[in-house]
């Protein structure tokens, strides 16, 4: 028997669709309806109201929480792209020997062996007032204080989305990395073009995809969270989640809705907005 | 000890085994009823096919508690610790889920009137009239009135009628909840690192300059913001009318004062969990904090001095107690008040006195400590002996003293209660807007 080839398009995107339909779709209509119900004291009832999203916009917190959130990612993007980039690239083009290469990449993902919890919060003693680093510090009479702003800070809340992202970089990049041809690096060389020359007009526009790919997983995973922002800052740093969560411990789960309907909003703008860059689609095809 | 049972009346005990089926449920109450008083007094058949599932807060709904009550009472019980927002969440939404709810005296305005909690009749609970006043009339044993700031006892513990539909905030013959548990809290602070334990002396202390960037409050507003107030007030910055009950001013004066401290650094973190404050303690970020009795004992626990600090001003004070849910019926109804009536009866309260916890009904609990531990932890005495927590670990060397001294000495300086205010909602968005700020 032969498969129209309509038919097995369809049961090729079958599975998936499905998937995505009833774990993604429903779940997220669910939330759009929610997110225009009325609520009073801890019961949800429902009505077709604007209530939830005029205030959301008319509350200032809203603002400052989304600047926070966007800084942080925004930091956390540069920096894990530029470790990414830089690892890859020396995975891929300095390491020669295949072993050792594969070697190397599957050291990257060692620390993937611990949960994310366990991985951020050994930063707490680390960096605390009478942590480590200060011990050293102040033992090699660098300072003469303990650093106070290295835990409970921005600069903690950085370190630690560093360390659990970079990875999401350098993965895609690597991948795309690998797939250069090397014969058009050597030619390269042979035309006379310098490192740097090579680097930025043949590795550069060709890790495009991977470089996009990267940034949409980091991207969107600082724009997601409430946990790391809560613990490394002390509490004292709120993120958009952060906020979001507040609201469902409350009950408050209209409200909720909308702020996580906008936020979804403006992740998809955002990721719209790399993939406007690069295109990814293209880039594999090629 | 089911033989020296069997043994003293033989025909009770035949009829109980022939009755319990199964030789180790029979053992198990056998002994258990040996050392309480008239447990169980549920004859049924198929009481051992009976499960309640109790939920509440990992300080209260602890699982040694739950398989006690399984061996004394018979019926099993499923003891689940979870947070408070999953608890609210749950009874609210699937009551089903569970039997009895281990409530915070607070929670209970947001379940009044959901037509999920019973109300318990007086009569029923055997142990009311052994009650300390401070649930049963409002008053302190010595006859002055408990303070109303807050959720006090007595306005927690009533329903207007049967339905349990509205809080009465006065003594009716229903309860919303047979209490068990109750404390008075303060400031934990690291003596070692303050200058002594008579260093600090007032609440106010807790925003005083010389604390900057190592002080800490509990990121949960009904209570971070009593303790801000009980620091505001001691400091003569603010005056609050009832400090349990703020209005919007009140809130908004609080709140910029907060977000002034916070931007000025006065504040080194914002903890949301037990462990969290633990460690903020132990490792010398924060030297004065909000805090809980046993996480105090938990940092002494590590050898580090930690001190749960008499203020001059008072305590801030709470009750735990259990509700049952509206759903019971038959049966089960009856295990569920057979297992309330239980819950005070003494083992319980010798468990969490070793906590740091008083038990409403003391006279019980005096029953399951030794006349060491009584002083110790009840009447404020230097310990005789070595103390030792309810797992049997130790707590404090012999000569120690319990900070605050004796229960009424703690429990009769409570000025306010934790507390849900009319405000409630005004209240927590502005304190996300200071924990954000």
């Amino acid at each position: 028997m032969k498969l129209s080839p309509a038919l097995a398009s369809w049961l090729q995107v079958g599975p998936l669709a499905l998937i995505l339909i009833v774990f993604f779709g429903l779940p997220m209509l669910v939330v759009v309806a929610a997110s225009f119900f009325d609520f009073d004291h801890m019961a949800i009832v429902p009505a077709f109201i604007l209530d939830n999203y005029q205030d959301i916009f008319t509350d200032e917190v809203t603002l400052s929480l989304y600047l926070s959130s966007i800084k942080f990612a925004v930091i956390v993007w540069a920096i894990t792209l530029l470790i990414g980039f830089t690892v890859a690239y020396f995975l891929v083009f300095h390491v020669q020997s295949l072993l050792i290469k594969i070697g190397l990449f599957l050291l990257c993902s060692v620390p993937f062996w611990t949960s994310n919890i366990i991985r951020m919060i050994s930063w707490i003693p680390f960096l605390g007032r009478n942590g480590i680093f200060n011990q050293v510090l102040v033992g090699a009479h660098i300072v003469p204080h303990p650093l106070e702003f290295l835990l409970f800070s921005d600069f903690a809340v950085v370190v630690a989305y560093v360390h659990l992202f970079t990875l999401f970089m350098v993965v895609p990049i690597f991948n795309s990395m690998a797939r250069i041809d090397t014969r058009l690096i050597e030619a390269a060389k042979d035309a006379g073009a310098s490192r740097y020359a090579i680097l930025r007009e043949i590795v550069l526009p060709l890790s495009k995809s991977g470089i996009a790919l990267g940034s949409i997983f980091v991207v969107t995973q600082v724009m997601g969270d409430f946990f790391v922002v809560k613990v490394m800052s002390g509490g004292q740093s709120a993120s958009v989640v952060s906020a979001l969560s507040n609201e469902i411990q409350q009950l408050e789960y209209p409200p909720a809705a909308a702020s996580a309907v906008i936020l979804v909003i403006v992740v998809v703008l955002m990721v719209a907005g790399i993939l406007r860059v690069v295109d990814v689609r293209k880039e594999l095809a090629s | 000890m089911s033989d020296a049972a069997s043994g003293g009346s033989g025909r009770a005990s035949l009829t109980r085994r022939s009755l319990l089926q199964g030789v180790a449920a029979g053992a198990g109450v056998a002994a258990g009823s040996g050392a309480l008083t008239g447990f169980p007094t549920i004859w049924a058949q198929n009481i051992k096919d009976i499960t309640l599932v109790h939920i509440g807060g990992s300080y209260a709904a602890i699982k040694e508690i739950g398989d006690q009550a399984q061996k004394d009472l018979g019926f099993k019980i499923e003891i689940q610790a979870v947070d408070p927002g999953t608890q609210l969440t749950r009874a609210l939404t699937q009551p089903k889920s569970l039997d009895i709810n281990n409530v915070d005296a607070t929670q209970l305005p947001f379940l009044q009137g959901k037509g999920v909690l019973k109300a318990i009749p007086v009569k029923d609970y055997k142990l009311w009239d052994k009650t300390v006043p401070i649930f049963t009339t409002g008053k302190f044993p010595d006859g002055r009135e408990v303070s109303n700031q807050g959720y006090s006892p007595i306005k927690s513990c009533f329903w207007e009628d049967a339905s349990a539909k509205k809080l009465a905030t006065k003594p009716t013959e229903f309860l919303t909840m047979i209490p068990t548990l109750f404390n008075a809290d303060t400031l934990g602070i690291r003596p070692d690192l303050v200058g002594g334990r008579e260093a600090v002396k007032t609440w106010g202390d807790l925003l005083d300059p010389k604390y900057k960037g190592k002080a800490a409050l509990v990121d949960y507003a009904p209570v971070g913001v009593i303790d801000v107030v009980m620091a505001l007030e001691a400091r003569g910055e603010l005056k609050y009318a009832d400090k349990g009950n703020m209005t919007k001013a009140e809130i908004d004066k609080t709140t910029s004062i907060l977000i002034d401290l916070k931007k000025q650094g006065h504040f080194r973190a914002f903890w949301s969990n037990f462990d969290q404050s633990v460690n903020l303690m132990a490792s010398g970020e924060v030297v004065i904090q909000s805090m809980w009795s046993p996480a105090v004992t938990a940092v002494r626990s590590r050898g580090i001095d930690c001190y749960f600090v008499p203020l001059n001003e008072g305590y801030r004070g709470w009750s735990v107690g259990l509700c049952p849910m509206a759903h019971l019926t038959g049966l089960k109804n009856d295990c569920a008040m057979e297992y309330l009536n239980w819950f005070n009866s003494g083992w319980q309260g010798g468990f969490i006195a070793k906590q740091g916890y008083y038990s409403p009904v003391p006279e019980t609990a005096k029953k399951f400590l030794t006349p060491e531990e009584w002083d110790y932890w009840y009447e404020g005495k230097p310990a005789a002996v070595d103390i030792m927590d309810p797992y049997g670990h130790l707590m404090e060397k012999k000569g120690a003293v319990r900070d605050g001294g004796s229960l009424w000495e703690r429990e009769g300086r409570v000025v306010v209660w934790n507390t849900v205010m009319d405000e409630d909602r005004y209240l927590t968005k502005r304190w996300n807007e200071f924990v954000s700020a």
